[in-house]
């Protein structure tokens, strides 16, 4: 019966992950342990392993966009990977309380930021000599044709990704919204690149702690398995319906989802009932 | 707004190959997941008849067995039959389908003799098997 209602709240958390793309994994790790009172140990590993098939599920369709700036997404990978096996190598001395704060605090900053449209910025700025030097700078399609953009403040871009990568291993998301902020924001590329690379990482940062967890015993067959095929099911589908839907009030559901589930992580982590 | 052909220095010009490399990437990318979700249903399906009239209790962290936390033992085991073992070897497939791209990105690296990138795509391999296979972070 567990799996069967675990397969089913996956498969909705996919579905609006997918639809509101603020992704699946965000609600997975909450619904575990508030609703089905699993430890937190178990909840991230199956979450990790949710994410990783979301992401790699999805990027064939990315691809074919003509989006993804693949030297960008290498590149930060490094810090990327290496924040998350921090991370991991991190969350054995974290007591579950703390890290149920962090949890609520990160739900809440993603519901901040998904209400806020995404800012415009101008993408022609001249470019970050270092972005020179590593080839970053590409080009993207638009409507008006292939469109040249430049690459600014590579290396706080760097570190905050170190940050989405310890985040993503300490939480067991993807932390799609850090990345967004560190290539949307900091990095100034155009928005539609932020957003496909980042969907191209998610799944490198995502592996790396899950290898870890593997070994820790964090990852339990029968809670990943009714978890992992859920929110793949979920996804693929809200992939389809996607472009006929109608996302705002989709995203204000969401959010207010997202809002609950921080408060009450944010109250049992202080509590220190989780 | 720059004319294609008229971009600034240090732009990477993406030409069709590129996106026929990683159109090819992705797809193969598609299957592993497929491939990691055949295996999890299968091992799913059988765990639920073999076990699913126990009552299970997940409150409590008691960690995974220790011959399902390593690579060489789930193979091991699943090969065996156990139904716990195939769900966790169809999980390690997936957590190494994205540790395939970049090693695929890194072949498509190495045909354009880009060897920044080669360096960097080779680090980030480096990383996710150190992960997966000695496990310490």
């Amino acid at each position: 019966m567990l799996a069967l209602f675990l397969a089913l709240g996956s498969f909705g958390a996919g579905l609006l992950g997918a639809l509101t793309g603020l992704g699946g994994g965000l609600v997975v790790v909450p619904m575990m342990t508030l609703l089905f009172h699993i430890d937190l140990r178990y909840a991230i590993g199956a979450s990790l392993v949710s994410v990783i098939a979301t992401s790699s599920g999805a990027a064939a369709a990315y691809v074919r966009e003509g989006f993804t700036n693949v030297r960008v997404g290498i590149f930060l990978e490094v810090a990327t990977t290496v924040g998350a096996l921090s991370g991991a190598a991190l969350a054995g001395f974290i007591p579950t309380s703390a890290l149920a704060v962090l949890f609520g605090l990160v739900l809440l900053y993603t519901a901040y930021r998904s209400l806020r449209a995404p800012e415009e910025h101008p993408t022609d700025l001249p470019s970050d000599p270092l972005a020179l030097r590593l080839r970053l700078n590409s080009t993207y399609p638009t409507a008006a044709g292939i469109r040249a953009y430049s690459v600014q403040g590579v290396k706080k871009g760097f570190a905050l990704m170190f940050v989405a990568g310890v985040l993503s291993a300490l939480l067991g998301i993807g932390s799609g919204i850090v990345k967004v902020l560190a290539m949307d924001h900091t990095m100034k590329l155009p928005f539609k690149v932020s957003t496909t690379t980042s969907n191209f990482m998610i799944g490198v940062t995502a592996a790396a702690s899950a290898g870890v967890y593997l070994h820790r015993g964090y990852i339990e067959p029968a809670l990943a398995f009714p978890v992992m095929l859920g929110v793949l099911a979920g996804a693929l589908l809200g992939a389809r319906i996607l472009a006929g839907a109608k996302t705002l009030w989709l995203r204000r559901i969401f959010t207010t989802v997202v809002v609950v589930l921080a408060l009450e992580m944010l109250y049992k982590g202080l509590r220190g009932g989780l | 707004m720059t004319a294609p052909g008229k971009q600034p220095p240090g732009t990477a010009v993406r030409d069709r190959r590129d996106e026929q490399i990683e159109l090819v990437i992705g797809r193969l990318l598609q299957w592993g997941v497929l491939a990691a979700a055949i295996v999890v249903v299968i091992g799913g399906l059988l765990l639920l008849a073999q076990y699913g009239h126990l009552p299970a209790n997940f409150r409590q962290f008691n960690g995974e067995d220790a011959a399902l936390r390593s690579v060489g033992g789930i193979i091991r085991a699943a090969r065996s039959g156990d139904s716990r073992a195939i769900v966790q070897l169809g999980l390690v497939l997936l957590i190494a389908t994205p540790a395939a791209r970049v090693a695929l990105t890194l072949g498509a690296f190495i045909i354009q003799r880009d060897r920044l990138y080669m360096l960097t795509t080779t680090i980030v391999v480096a990383l996710l098997l150190y992960g997966l296979i000695w496990g310490r972070a």
